[in-house]
C-alpha cells in the first residue's frame, strides 16, 4: 500500500506550494488514475510516489517504507516504477536487451537472474524480436514499451505512469495501455495512471483530480463525471460518451447515470431499446 | 552524417571473439612496445606484428585505408621536421635543408609510433562491440576503485554517450531545419553561422540530460555501489595466447633496448 499523508510540496525557490495537504491510499492491485491541468500538481505527485521528490510536510509510505529514509530508496524504487513521458530520455543503453538490464543490475541480481527477467519483460512488452536494436531505431511506441519493459524488469508492485501515452499516437497509446491492464490482471499489479485525457481516466477503478496543488474531486469515475460543471471549473471536459449520455439524459431517454465509455453507453442504449 | 572514425564492423574473426579486456592490454602492451623501441628499424618491426592480427580480422582495406587517410599530412610533417631538423651526419642536401642518418631514424621512429598506434587503435574499435569495450574497460579499471577511481561509473559515462550521440545528431537535423526554415543560413565556414544550431542543441541536451538522470534515479541508479552485470566476461585460451603475445612482444623490445638503446 502506497500512503501519502497530509503531504505538502513546493519546488526550492518557489514560495507557492506545488501540492499542499494531499491525502492519498494506494492499495495492492488498484487501478488509480490522478488527472487534472498542466500545472495542477499531478507529476509532482507521481514523483513524490517514489521518492524521486521528498514532502516537505508530511510523509509518503511504500509499502510501510518511508520516503524520506535514504536507506529505503532502492527498495522503494523497486517497488514502485514509474515511466515517463519522452521514452527518448529514460533509455539508457545502446541496445534494448541492455537497457531493460539497467533496472535489476542496479538491483545487484546476480546474471543469470537479470538475462531471465530482460527476456520475461520483452516478452511481456512483445519486443523480443528487437532485442539487439539500438534505441534510436525503434519507433516512439516500441520506445515506450521497452521504457515500459525496463520498470517491469524490476518486479514492481505498483506501476506509476507519469503521462506515459502522451506523445504517441492514438494507435499505439491504446496497445500501451491495453497492455499495462492485462499485466495488471495477471501479476495483480497495481496501476496509477497520470493522465490529462479524460477517455484514459474514466477507464480507472477511482480517479483523483487536482487543480492548483490540491485534490479537487476524488471517487470513481461516473460519480466525478456527474460533476460536470466542477470539472468545467478546474478547466477539465468531460468525455465526448459521457457528455452525450448528459444530453440524451436530458432529452428524456431514461438512461442510468453510469456509462463512461462508448461500450458502457452503447450497451446502455441497447437495453434501453430492447426494453421497449 | 556519417562517422566513420572508430565503427565497429560486425564480424565473427578470430579477433572479433577475443575477450575486450585481452584486446584493450593488448594494446596498452603494444603501445608501450612502440614507445620503448630504440630505433626506427626496431619500431618499425615491432609494429609489423600488427600485420597478421590486421589479416585475420579479416576487415575490408578500402576500411583501414580510411581509418588511416585522415592521418597522411600529419604523418608526412612529422616525417619531415624529424628528418630534416636533427643534427647529424649528412647524407642527402636540398637547399638550406639537410636530410641526416640522425634525422631518417627518428623521423621513421616517429612515423611507425603513430601509423601502427592509429592502425591498432582502429582495429580494436573495429572488431569490438563498443558496449563489450565500455565493460572490459571497466572490469579493468575496477581493482582501481579501491583507491577511489570510479571505473562503473565511467563505463556508464561511455555507454550513455554511445547511445545518446544518434539522438542528438538527429535532434540537430531537426533544430538545423527549423532554424533554415526561420531564414538561417549554415553556408560558410563562419562560427556564428553555427550559432543558431549550437545554443538551442546544448539547452536541448542538459534538459535531457535532466530528465534521463531522473529517469536513471527512478530505477533504482545509486552510482556503481552494489551494481551487478548482466553481461559476463570469459578469458578464455585465445585471450591468454593473446596476452602472452603481447607481453613476449614488450619483454623483446625491453631486451633489445637494454643491449643496443641508448645508454
Amino acid at each position: 500500500m502506497i500512503e501519502v499523508q497530509d503531504v505538502t510540496f513546493a519546488y526550492p525557490g518557489n514560495s507557492v506550494p506545488a501540492l499542499a495537504g494531499i491525502n492519498l491510499c494506494v492499495e495492492p492491485g488498484e487501478f488509480l488514475a490522478i488527472t487534472g491541468r498542466n500545472g495542477s500538481g499531478k507529476s509532482t505527485l507521481a514523483r513524490l510516489l517514489n521518492g524521486l521528490l521528498r514532502p516537505k510536510a508530511g510523509r509518503v509510505l511504500v509499502d510501510g517504507l518511508d520516503t524520506a529514509d535514504e536507506a529505503s530508496l532502492v527498495d522503494i524504487r523497486r517497488r514502485a516504477g514509474i515511466v515517463f513521458q519522452d521514452p527518448d530520455n529514460q533509455l539508457v543503453a545502446a541496445t534494448v536487451e541492455d537497457d531493460v538490464a539497467f533496472g535489476p543490475e542496479n538491483l545487484g541480481l546476480p546474471p543469470a537472474v537479470i538475462r531471465q527477467r530482460v527476456a520475461a519483460s520483452l516478452a511481456m512488452v512483445e519486443i523480443e524480436a528487437l532485442k539487439d536494436r539500438p534505441p534510436h531505431l525503434l519507433s516512439g511506441g516500441q520506445k515506450q514499451r521497452l521504457a515500459l519493459a525496463g520498470i517491469l524488469a524490476m518486479e514492481p508492485q505498483y506501476l506509476i505512469l507519469d503521462e506515459a501515452t502522451a506523445m504517441l499516437d492514438p494507435v499505439a497509446r491504446e496497445e500501451i495501455l491495453g497492455r499495462v491492464l492485462e499485466l495488471r490482471r495477471a501479476r495483480g499489479l497495481a496501476v496509477i495512471l497520470i493522465t490529462h485525457l479524460m477517455e484514459e481516466a474514466v477507464l480507472a477503478e477511482r480517479m483523483l483530480v487536482l487543480s492548483a496543488g490540491r485534490v479537487v474531486l476524488a471517487g470513481p469515475p461516473p460519480a466525478v463525471m456527474l460533476q460536470g460543471e466542477r470539472l468545467a471549473a478546474v478547466g477539465l471536459k468531460v468525455p465526448v460518451t459521457v457528455a452525450l449520455g448528459h444530453i440524451l439524459r436530458r432529452a428524456g431517454l431514461q438512461l442510468p447515470a453510469g456509462p463512461v465509455t462508448a461500450e458502457e453507453l452503447a450497451e446502455a442504449l441497447w437495453k434501453l431499446v430492447s426494453q421497449k | 552524417m556519417v562517422i566513420e572514425l572508430g565503427q565497429y564492423i560486425p564480424g565473427k574473426s578470430y579477433i572479433h571473439r577475443l575477450d575486450p579486456r585481452a584486446k584493450l592490454l593488448g594494446l596498452l602492451l603494444y603501445g608501450a612496445a612502440l614507445l620503448l623501441a630504440p630505433t626506427g628499424a626496431a619500431a618499425s618491426l615491432s609494429g609489423a606484428v600488427i600485420l597478421p592480427v590486421v589479416i585475420l580480422a579479416g576487415l575490408p582495406p578500402a576500411y583501414i585505408w580510411r581509418q588511416l587517410r585522415p592521418l597522411v599530412i600529419f604523418m608526412a610533417i612529422i616525417f619531415f621536421f624529424q628528418a630534416a631538423l636533427t643534427p647529424g651526419q649528412v647524407v642527402a642536401a636540398a637547399g638550406p635543408l639537410l636530410l641526416t642518418r640522425e634525422g631518417l631514424n627518428y623521423g621513421i621512429m616517429a612515423l611507425a609510433r603513430v601509423f601502427f598506434l592509429v592502425l591498432a587503435a582502429s582495429l580494436i574499435t573495429a572488431t569490438t562491440d563498443p558496449l563489450a569495450l565500455a565493460d572490459g574497460l571497466e572490469r579493468l579499471l575496477r581493482p582501481g576503485q579501491r583507491i577511489g577511481l570510479p571505473a562503473g561509473e565511467l563505463a556508464l559515462m561511455l555507454t550513455l554517450a554511445l547511445r545518446f550521440v544518434p539522438t542528438l545528431l538527429a535532434e540537430a537535423e531537426r533544430i538545423m531545419r527549423a532554424q533554415v526554415a526561420r531564414g538561417a543560413s549554415f553556408r560558410g565556414y563562419q562560427v556564428k553561422n553555427l550559432m543558431p544550431l549550437v545554443i538551442p542543441l546544448f539547452v536541448s541536451a542538459f534538459r535531457r540530460a535532466e530528465n534521463l538522470a531522473e529517469a536513471m534515479e527512478a530505477r533504482a541508479y545509486q552510482g556503481g555501489r552494489g551494481r551487478t552485470r548482466m553481461r559476463e566476461l570469459h578469458f578464455r585460451a585465445p585471450d591468454y595466447l593473446f596476452f602472452f603475445l603481447a607481453v613476449s612482444l614488450v619483454a623483446g623490445v625491453v631486451y633489445y633496448r637494454s643491449q643496443y638503446g641508448p645508454r
